[in-house]
């Protein structure tokens, strides 16, 4: 008997030659003499370029995500042009980690659904919020998961529910969805999110918080990931959706090529390890 | 035999540029009793008129629940009238499904306008026979469509399709500007029923049995009302007979007993044309 894994239990062909597979009219003849290779079917086994972390917070009437610029193709800062925000919408934001391909087939999706649903026989009123979004960006994660073929992405959707409270909820590649108040993605979830719920113990406690402290904290965050975090950049993109309690409107504001700013890097001399020889 | 040469389908147009087969699916509409629909600033009513095929059968069905927040009700070929409604069902809860979110009423009738409009364009294929009011409550507050088997939808404050329906349309449109003001849900639902009352013909009265009543609005899921139920909103009606018939039989009954033997001969013959309304 054959013991390789991709003819087990066959006849082994030193014994028995190699197998005909015209015998019995098989109808796998074509597929065999075409197709060549040793491996069944194969889908995404890992992803490629890749963009790092997204974080993001609530606060008391808005939320604020943030990501930066750097696509990675391993360790090597292979772009540092990669917008990882993308707005859907008038008053969502989908932030997206991993791979970036599969990023740029997500936009292509949202961008799809925006027109489908915003412009084609709209009569006014029926928008896309960050829930239907989110449900959305669910389904198609969970699909192509069950299809053995996912998308390579954890993905914060923020903006405002129906009840214009802030909304802040991630899927990933899994099909994996949960709500939080501060959420992180990659990296971020060990280095960011001690920080945020510092902030923001509770989920409940967002309302405790202002935009100048969630903000001061998400750079205080982008800066923690430069120092620690190999594949992350200087440069990145942050968001804030914010309800004008005056106005009763809904505010948004895209900052992009924000640089981390204060820098300090006297801790760096005295860090050790990492493989290197050095003690 | 043929009332012309360009009625045999619908990919041919008549000289003059009309549909005919279209045309008269719209004619199909007319054979079926009456539904009538009207709006307020929070709700949406729909009453209709059952028939019963004979005396020992059932009552047809005439409104139908899509989802909570929308509803039809139809007039014609109650056939039709089931494969749109669950084509719309199936909207609704993929609509759900996908965005988390109900459907919007003038999304959900536009995708079964644009189902209807394909059947109006090919050679193998009948038009739909069934028109449709179709009631709704979404985030862009109540709103009542007509959909007919040409593809086309239009938005009303008011409307009624079915047989005798005009009689309705007339009752509405003078009555237009209270309705619209109407805050109570209660006195929309006797508007329609006045409404639909005067639609009936000579030997029928509304009852508990042949009327059916639907309310959907703010803070109020799509419900419908039949048999026994239906009885609390014909209490509130003044007459359920329409006003033609009130007039005739208060003649009738101030003059002698021999034109009241003549009344009962009419019940039991009623004209060839109402006959000809009635059977579906």
């Amino acid at each position: 008997m054959n013991h390789d894994p991709y003819y087990w239990g066959r006849p082994s062909d030193e014994v028995y030659g190699q197998y005909n597979y015209n015998i019995a009219n098989a109808k796998n003849v074509e597929q065999h003499n075409q197709n060549n290779s040793n491996f069944p079917k194969m889908n995404t086994q890992q992803p490629i370029i890749t963009g790092t972390s997204v974080i993001s917070s609530k606060f008391k009437n808005g939320i604020i995500i943030a990501a930066d610029n750097v696509g990675s193709y391993g360790s090597l800062m292979r772009f540092n042009n990669i917008e990882r925000l993308i707005k859907v919408g008038s008053q969502t934001i989908v932030g997206i980690s991993g791979d970036i391909s599969d990023l740029q087939y997500i936009q292509r999706i949202l961008d799809e659904l925006e027109i489908q649903q915003e412009v084609y026989d709209n009569d006014g009123g029926d928008f896309l919020i960050a829930p239907n979004v989110h449900e959305y960006l669910s389904r198609v994660m969970y699909n192509r998961r069950s299809n053995m073929n996912p998308l390579w992405n954890s993905i914060i959707v923020a903006g405002f529910d129906s009840e214009k409270k802030p909304f802040l909820r991630y899927v990933d590649l899994l099909g994996v969805t949960y709500h939080a108040s501060t959420i992180a993605t990659g990296f971020g979830s060990h280095l960011a999110i001690p920080l945020l719920r510092n902030l923001i113990p509770e989920n409940k406690d967002y309302i405790n918080v202002n935009e100048e402290q969630a903000k001061k904290v998400i750079e205080d965050s982008m800066r923690v990931l430069f120092y620690r975090d190999a594949r992350s950049g200087e440069v990145y993109s942050y968001a804030v959706i914010r309800l004008n309690e005056e106005t009763g409107k809904i505010e948004f504001e895209f900052n992009k090529k924000t640089k981390v700013e204060d820098q300090k890097w006297r801790f760096a001399k005295d860090i050790r390890g990492y493989g290197s020889t050095q003690h | 035999m043929f009332r012309n040469n360009y009625d045999n389908d619908t990919v041919t147009y008549s000289p003059t540029g009309r549909l005919f087969q279209v045309e008269y699916a719209l004619e199909a509409i007319k054979q079926g009793s009456a539904a009538v629909g009207l709006t307020s600033k929070n709700h949406v009513v729909l009453v209709a008129l059952k028939r019963n095929a004979e005396e020992l059968g059932s009552y047809q069905k005439k409104i139908i629940k899509i989802d909570s927040h929308m509803g039809v009700a139809l007039a014609g070929l109650a056939p039709d009238a089931r494969v749109l409604s669950n084509y719309l069902k199936k909207k609704a809860m993929e609509n759900k499904l996908i965005f988390d979110k109900q459907i919007q009423t003038y999304k959900a009738v536009l995708s079964i306008a644009d189902k209807a409009q394909e059947n109006t364009q090919g050679f193998g294929s009948r038009p739909y026979g069934v028109g449709l009011l179709i009631a709704g409550y979404d985030e862009t507050g109540s709103h009542l469509f007509e959909f007919q088997p040409s593809g086309s939808v239009l938005e009303y404050f008011g409307a009624a399709i079915g047989a005798r329906s005009q009689a309705a349309r007339t009752y509405l449109e003078r009555n237009l500007e209270i309705i619209q003001q109407e805050t109570e849900v209660e006195k929309l639902i006797v508007h329609g029923l006045n409404a639909l009352r005067d639609t009936l013909s000579q030997d029928v009265e509304l009852t508990f049995k042949n009327t059916t009543v639907a309310v959907v609005g703010k803070d109020q899921e799509f419900i419908t009302y039949d048999d026994e139920d239906v009885q609390q909103w014909l209490d509130k009606l003044d007459s359920v007979s329409n006003a033609r018939n009130r007039e005739e039989e208060t003649e009738e009954n101030t003059e002698e007993n021999t034109h009241e033997t003549n009344n009962e001969d009419n019940q039991d013959h009623p004209t060839n044309e109402d006959r000809m309304e009635t059977d579906e």
